[in-house]
């Protein structure tokens, strides 16, 4: 086995040249492609994450807002009921005021027609009894001197 | 015993040195194996169009099937390199990269089947060696070039000074009467680092060619040898699958190692 020195030689420059054109034009471009890619895979993923954590926020804010809003509806409902049965409460009350009223008036007027037909009555029944005790009486009594006891009987009637 | 085909017959001896000589020519008037310098030259450059055809077209977005496999191929040099030199691999990533690709390509030349090749090679030259990282030239140059850059880091990261301190005063301590013993330590494991690096890979090689030309000997001693050469030959492929790319991942890994160290003050 013989060592050739020109050979020697001729393969180190061809191995030099090698070398420069890969770390001339192999290794960067490969080597950036790679580390962007890694970059941007990082990026993805923490986009990602990111969506996955402002998903989960608005979720629990959607969450929130929803219970404030049917314990509010809740609220409401329990106001109408009360209002409701307030003012049922109010017109029984108002109806069983106007119906006493108005009993009361009915009642007031029954009583003063019930005075008057006694009034009435009594005024008939007293000129009943006048002329009846009149007609008796024809003569021997004197209008003039019989007058104040008719008129007293009149008034006792 | 008749080995190749028709014209010419050789003997098991001849058959086995004919595929082991190179093509020799002269370059720039020196002497050169030029069947070496041509496969390692095309396969370089096919290594490179191969990552180039993926760089070129590299996209931060969705990437295209080649582009995803040689992106994994540049993750796994880039990850290995990172363990064991955790600084700037502006230079030394690209460096460990072409040195896998390439060294894999040549050592995958092992696959081949010589004689099928031969059938081709032979019109340019009767003599034409396929496995780039077989021959000493190969590998030694590699390795002398990974030494080259271990001095130029030494210098650029510790001063001329502080490497020469080191020399002298690493590993036993910087009394002037250890500075012999220092420097001789130094000196064997300067000497070993290159040695080891080349030798190791083109002797796994050259021994993974032999043993495919034993093979193809025995097959063509009869039925018998046909039938188990035929069968061993396919167990040792499969094996030297491992070979090929664990050498040249060792290789890889040394060169990053070696520079690495060479970052290192002590």
């Amino acid at each position: 086995m013989n060592i050739n020195p020109t050979q020697l030689l001729s393969q180190v420059v061809m191995f030099a040249a090698f070398v420069w054109f890969c770390a001339r034009f192999i290794w960067p471009p490969l080597m950036r492609a790679i580390e962007n890619r890694q970059k941007q895979v990082a990026e993805g993923l923490a986009a990602a994450e990111k969506g996955r954590q402002s998903l989960e926020l608005s979720a629990k804010q959607a969450d929130e807002a929803i219970a404030a809003a049917r314990a509010r509806a809740t609220d409401i409902v329990g106001q109408a009921e009360k209002r409701a049965a307030q003012l049922v409460e109010e017109a029984k009350s108002l109806a069983k005021e106007e119906g006493n009223r108005e009993k009361a008036a009915a009642k007031a007027e029954i009583e003063q027609e019930y005075a008057r037909a006694r009034e009435q009555l009594r005024e008939h029944v007293a000129a009943l009894a006048v002329a009846g005790a009149e007609k008796i009486l024809r003569r021997e009594v004197d209008a003039k001197a019989h007058g104040d006891l008719l008129a007293s009987i009149r008034q006792q009637l | 015993m008749l080995v190749m085909a028709a014209a010419t017959q050789f003997s098991a001896t001849e058959y086995i040195s004919h595929h082991l000589t190179h093509l020799k020519g002269t370059l720039f008037g020196g002497g050169v194996h030029l069947d070496t310098l041509w496969m390692g030259f095309l396969l370089g450059i096919a290594s490179l169009w191969l990552l180039y055809s993926a760089a070129r077209k590299a996209t931060a977005g969705v990437p295209g099937k080649w582009q995803a496999t040689i992106e994994l191929l540049i993750d796994f040099v880039d990850d290995q390199v990172k363990s064991v030199f955790p600084g700037n691999r502006a230079f030394v990533g690209p460096l460990a990269l072409t040195v896998f690709v390439w060294v894999v390509l040549m050592n995958a030349m092992d696959f081949l089947p010589v004689d099928v090749m031969a059938q081709g090679t032979h019109f340019i030259a009767h003599e034409w060696r396929l496995v780039p990282t077989a021959d000493l030239n190969t590998t030694f140059a590699l390795a002398l070039s990974v030494f080259a850059l271990m001095i130029f880091f030494n210098i650029k990261v510790k001063g001329l000074g502080g490497w020469l301190h080191e020399l002298f005063c690493a590993p036993f301590g910087s009394n002037p009467l250890l500075w012999p013993f220092n420097l001789a330590f130094q000196f064997v494991e300067y000497v070993s680092k290159p040695l080891s690096h080349s030798l190791r890979l083109y002797g796994n090689m050259y021994a993974g060619e032999i043993i495919f030309l034993l093979l193809w000997v025995w097959a063509a001693s009869g039925v018998a040898g046909a039938f188990f050469g035929a069968v061993l030959g396919l167990g040792w492929a499969i094996f030297h699958i491992l070979i090929v790319v664990l050498q040249a991942f060792i290789f890889m890994m040394l060169t990053a190692v070696y520079i690495a160290m060479a970052h290192e003050h002590h």
